[in-house]
C-alpha cells in the first residue's frame, strides 16, 4: 500500500443519507434501510437495557441464599421477562434487523431491499409489539417462563399470558418480514458479477437465517394462537381436563424455537466470518464451506426441536433420534470454528476492536457449543435438564456468542453507519471487560448447574452461595462493558475523527462507497470482477480511494 | 438486472426506485408473494399436523365429530369457491390483456362470490351454535355433546345417539358411558373445526379487503397490460385461500363418510 494514500486527510462527503433530510417525518417515514437499520438500532438498544435490568434484578436476588429481595412470584416474572425481552425484542431482531439491514443490500450493490415499505412496516410493527410487551410486563406481567409450557399457562396461572403471546406473535410478523425481503433481495437485487459464489460471507449467514424465519415462525404464530385461545375460550386443545395434549405445546413450541436459536446465532457467525478475514488480512480458509455450512445449520436446526424434551415423556426412540441429529449439528458448527483458525493461520493478524470481539466470540462459542453436545446426550441431559448448566450453556451461545459478534461488527460497521470512528482506546477496553464479565458471570454457573442448583428458584441452598456471588459480581462487570459502548458511541457522533471511505482497508462493496453511504448507497451501479475477499491482491489497492 | 439505457428511457409510474426495470420488479415482487405463501403454508400446517395427531388419538369421537357436519353446505361452499377461483383468473387474465371493464366486472364477481361463501360458513356456524357445539363454555351457551340445549328442537345434535346408532348398525353395541365420553371428546374435534375454517375465514376476510383495494385501483385505471403486478400477487393469494379450502373440506367434512354418513 502506498504511503500517499493515507496521508490524505479522509473527509466527509458533501451530501449522504443522514443529512439527505431532516425533521422527525423524514425519520418516521422514510424507506430508506440504512434509516430503518438506525430506528431498529436505536429501538433493540433499549429493549436490551431492558432486558438487562431484569437481569440484573435476578442476579441481585440470588446473591443470598434466602429468597429475601422479591417473592417467589415476582421472582418467576422477573425471569419471564427477562426471557422474552432478551429473546423477542433483542436477540432475534438484533443482528438482521440492524447491521443486516445497513449493510446487506449495500453488500449486494443493490439501491435498497427488494420491499422497502414492508422493511418500515416491519420496524412499526415491531416497535408496537414491544411497547405492548412491556405495558403487559408493567400491568402484572407473565410468569410462565419464556416458553410458556401448558398445562401451567394454559390454566393455572392468573397471568397476562394471551396478551403476551399476541405481542409476541406480532413480534414474529415483523421478523417474517425482514426474512422475506433479505431472501427477495438476495435472488434478485445483486449487482452484475456477484454470483452466489462471490457473496459475502454476512449474506450468505443472513439468508439462511431468513430461511428459518420464514420457515419457523408461522408455526410460533398458530402455537400461541392456539394457547391464546386455550386460555380464553377453555378449547381444551391444550388441557388435559378435556382430553388435550400439553406434551403437542412444547413440539409445537420448539419446532419454532429451536430453529430460532439459529435465527439468534447464524447472523453472528457471519459478522465473525466477515472479521476474521478482514483483520487476518487473508481470504477465507474454505469459502463455500462456510458458506454452505450456514445452510446445513438452518436445515439440522429443524430436525432437532424434541431434544428439550428427553425428560418430557417422549419415547425413548425418537429421544435417540434427535439426540443424534443434534450431536450433528455440531459438525456445520465445527466447519466454522477450523475455518475461522485456518483463516487466522499465517495471516498478518491485528487485534482492533472487531476482532478482540470476534476472538472471544470463538473462544465462547466453543465452549457454549461444546457443552451444547453435552446436553444433547441422552443420559448426561437427564442429569443437567433445567438446572444453571443449561443457563450457562445457552448464554455461552447467546451472550458470549451472538452479543459479542453483534458489538463487534456495531464496531465493524459503525464508521460506515456514521461516517466516524469510535475512540479506539476504550473500546478495546471494553471488548476487554465484556470478555472477563462474561466469564466471570457464566462460568460458575455451568459448576452451579452441575452440583445440581436448579433454574427459576428465587432461593437456594447455602453450599451455593460463593459461586451464586461471583456470577453476580460478574454480571455488574459486564453492565459496564455493555454501557461503556453506549457513552463512547455516542460521543464518537460528534468528536470521533472521520473515518473515511474504507478505515478497514476491507474488501467488500459496502466499503466502496463513501462513509456514510448516500442515500441510493452507490453513485453507479458497481460491477464485481474479483472472488469474495480478495485480501493481498492487488484488487485490495485499487479498491482504496 | 442490467442497467441498460432501454430501461431507463421507458420509466414507468410504477417503477419503483429499488428496481433497475419492470421485469425486475415484478419478477421479485412475485417471488415474495411466494415466499409469504410458504409462511402461510407453515402456519396452517401446524395446525393440520395438530389435527392429524388428534384425530389419531380420539378416532371415534373425531368420526362422529365429522359426519355431524353438513356436508351439503361444505360441498356447495367448495364450489362457489372453485367459481370465485375463476372469476379471480379471469381478472387477472383482463388486466394482462388491458380489459379495464372486464377487470372490474371479474373482481366484483369474486367478492361477491366471496361473501356467498361467508355466508354459508356463517350459516353452518350458525347451526353449530344452536347444536351447542361451540367448544369451551365462553361463547355460546356451552358446549353440549348430546345436544338437546335448543329450544326449538331439543335433541339437535345428540352425538351420543348417533354413536350408538352407528354402532348398532354395524352389529355392535357401545354402552351408554363410553358413547358419552367419546361424545365429549367431540369438543376437541370442533375446537378444530372452528380453528381452522375460522382462520381460513379470516384469510377471506383479508382477501375481501384486498379485493376492494384492487377494485379501487383498477376503476382508476391503474393496470394495463405493462403492470398489473397487484392483481397477479391479489390472484395468488386468493387462489392460495381457496386450496387450504381444497384441503380443509375432504379433512373435515369428507373424511369419515364411509363410516355412516348422516
Amino acid at each position: 500500500m502506498s504511503t500517499a494514500t493515507t496521508t490524505i486527510t479522509p473527509v466527509m462527503p458533501a451530501k449522504h443519507y443522514l443529512n439527505d433530510n431532516y425533521g422527525i417525518r423524514s425519520w418516521l417515514l422514510t424507506k430508506d434501510h440504512k434509516r430503518i437499520a438506525l430506528l431498529y438500532l436505536g429501538s433493540i438498544t433499549f429493549f436490551f437495557f431492558m432486558g438487562g435490568l431484569f437481569a440484573a434484578l435476578i442476579r441481585l436476588e440470588l446473591l443470598t441464599p434466602a429468597g429475601d429481595l422479591f417473592t417467589s412470584d415476582t421472582y418467576n416474572k422477573l425471569f419471564s421477562m427477562h426471557g422474552i425481552n432478551m429473546v423477542f425484542f433483542f436477540l432475534v431482531p438484533s443482528i438482521p434487523a440492524t447491521l443486516g439491514n445497513f449493510v446487506l443490500p449495500i453488500m449486494l450493490g443493490a439501491k435498497d431491499l427488494a420491499f422497502p415499505k414492508i422493511n418500515l412496516l416491519s420496524w412499526y410493527i415491531y416497535i408496537g409489539a414491544a411497547f405492548f410487551s412491556l405495558a403487559v410486563m408493567v400491568s402484572g406481567g407473565v410468569d410462565t417462563g419464556w416458553t410458556f409450557y401448558t398445562p401451567l399457562s394454559s390454566g393455572f396461572l392468573r397471568t397476562h399470558v394471551a396478551l403476551m403471546a399476541v405481542g409476541i406473535i406480532f413480534a414474529g410478523f415483523s421478523s417474517i418480514f425482514t426474512g422475506l425481503n433479505f431472501i427477495v433481495t438476495v435472488h434478485r437485487m445483486r449487482a452484475p458479477g456477484l454470483t452466489w459464489g462471490r457473496l459475502p460471507l454476512f449474506v450468505w449467514s443472513n439468508y439462511a437465517t431468513s430461511l428459518i424465519m420464514v420457515l419457523a415462525t408461522p408455526v410460533l404464530a398458530i402455537t400461541l394462537i392456539l394457547l391464546a385461545m386455550e386460555r380464553t375460550f377453555h378449547i381444551g386443545v391444550f388441557d388435559p381436563r378435556y382430553g388435550g395434549d400439553p406434551v403437542l405445546f412444547q413440539h409445537m413450541f420448539w419446532f419454532y424455537s429451536h430453529p430460532a436459536v439459529y435465527i439468534m446465532i447464524l447472523p453472528g457467525m457471519g459478522v465473525i466470518s466477515e472479521l476474521i478475514t478482514c483483520f487476518s488480512r487473508k481470504r477465507v480458509f474454505g469459502y463455500s464451506f462456510v458458506a454452505f455450512s450456514s445452510i446445513a445449520i438452518a436445515v439440522f436446526g429443524f430436525l432437532v426441536w424434541a431434544h428439550h424434551m428427553f425428560v418430557a415423556g417422549i419415547s425413548q426412540y425418537s429421544a435417540m433420534v434427535f439426540s443424534l441429529l443434534s450431536m450433528a449439528v455440531a459438525i456445520p458448527s465445527a466447519v466454522k470454528v477450523f475455518n475461522w483458525t485456518a483463516t487466522m493461520y499465517k495471516g498478518t493478524v491485528s487485534l482492533e476492536t472487531p476482532m478482540l470481539y470476534a476472538l472471544g466470540f470463538i473462544g465462547l462459542f466453543t465452549i457454549g457449543g461444546l457443552t451444547g453436545v453435552m446436553l444433547a446426550a441422552l443420559g448426561m441431559d437427564v442429569h443437567l435438564h433445567d438446572t444453571y448448566f443449561v443457563i450457562a450453556h445457552f448464554h455461552y451461545v447467546m451472550v458470549g456468542g451472538m452479543v459479542s459478534a453483534y458489538l463487534g461488527g456495531l464496531h465493524f460497521w459503525w464508521p460506515k453507519m456514521t461516517g466516524r470512528m469510535y475512540p479506539e482506546a476504550p473500546a478495546k477496553l471494553a471488548a476487554i471487560i465484556t470478555f472477563i464479565g462474561f466469564n466471570l458471570t457464566f462460568f460458575p454457573q455451568f459448576i452451579l448447574g452441575y452440583l445440581g442448583m436448579p433454574r427459576r428458584y428465587h432461593a437456594y441452598p447455602e453450599e451455593f452461595q460463593v459461586l451464586n456471588v461471583l456470577s453476580s459480581a460478574g454480571a455488574s462487570v459486564l453492565a459496564v462493558a455493555f454501557v461503556l459502548p453506549a457513552i463512547y458511541f455516542l460521543w464518537s457522533l460528534k468528536y470521533g475523527q472521520i473515518a473515511g471511505d474504507n478505515p478497514w482497508k476491507a474488501t467488500g462493496l459496502e466499503w466502496q462507497t463513501s462513509s456514510p453511504p448516500p442515500t441510493h448507497n452507490f453513485h453507479e451501479v458497481p460491477v464485481v470482477t474479483a472472488p469474495p475477499y480478495n485480501y493481498g491482491s492487488d484488487q485490495e489497492v485499487t479498491v482504496v480511494h | 438486472m442490467s442497467t441498460s439505457q432501454t430501461t431507463t428511457t421507458e420509466h414507468h409510474p410504477a417503477l419503483a426506485h429499488q428496481f433497475d426495470s419492470m421485469a425486475q420488479q415484478q419478477g421479485a415482487s412475485t417471488f415474495g408473494m411466494w415466499v409469504f405463501l410458504l409462511t402461510e403454508i407453515m402456519m396452517f400446517g401446524g395446525l393440520f399436523a395438530a389435527y392429524l395427531i388428534y384425530r389419531i388419538k380420539y378416532y371415534d369421537a373425531f368420526v362422529a365429530g365429522s359426519t355431524s357436519i353438513s356436508v351439503s353446505w361444505g360441498f356447495a361452499n367448495t364450489l362457489v369457491l372453485i367459481a370465485s377461483s375463476f372469476t379471480m383468473a379471469m381478472a387477472v387474465w383482463s388486466a394482462h390483456k388491458g380489459k379495464r371493464g372486464p377487470l372490474v366486472g371479474f373482481l366484483i364477481g369474486t367478492m361477491i362470490l366471496g361473501a356467498v361463501f361467508l355466508g354459508i360458513k356463517g350459516k353452518e356456524y350458525y347451526d353449530k351454535y344452536d347444536e351447542c357445539h361451540i367448544p369451551g363454555h365462553v361463547i355460546g351457551k356451552g358446549f353440549n355433546a348430546w345436544g338437546g340445549c335448543s329450544v326449538n328442537n331439543p335433541g339437535l345434535g345428540n352425538i351420543a345417539d348417533e354413536i350408538q346408532q352407528h354402532a348398532r348398525e354395524a352389529g355392535v353395541s357401545v354402552p351408554e358411558a363410553s358413547a358419552m365420553q367419546t361424545a365429549r371428546q367431540t369438543e376437541i374435534f370442533f375446537s378444530f373445526y372452528f380453528l381452522m375454517t375460522g382462520l381460513h375465514a379470516f384469510h377471506m376476510i383479508i382477501g375481501m379487503g384486498l379485493m376492494t383495494w384492487l377494485l379501487l385501483r383498477s376503476r382508476r385505471g391503474d393496470f394495463g397490460p405493462q403492470y398489473y403486478t397487484p392483481i397477479e400477487l391479489g390472484g395468488l393469494y386468493w387462489h392460495f385461500v381457496d386450496i387450504v379450502w381444497i384441503y380443509l373440506f375432504p379433512l373435515l367434512y369428507l373424511i369419515s363418510r364411509h363410516k355412516g354418513a348422516i
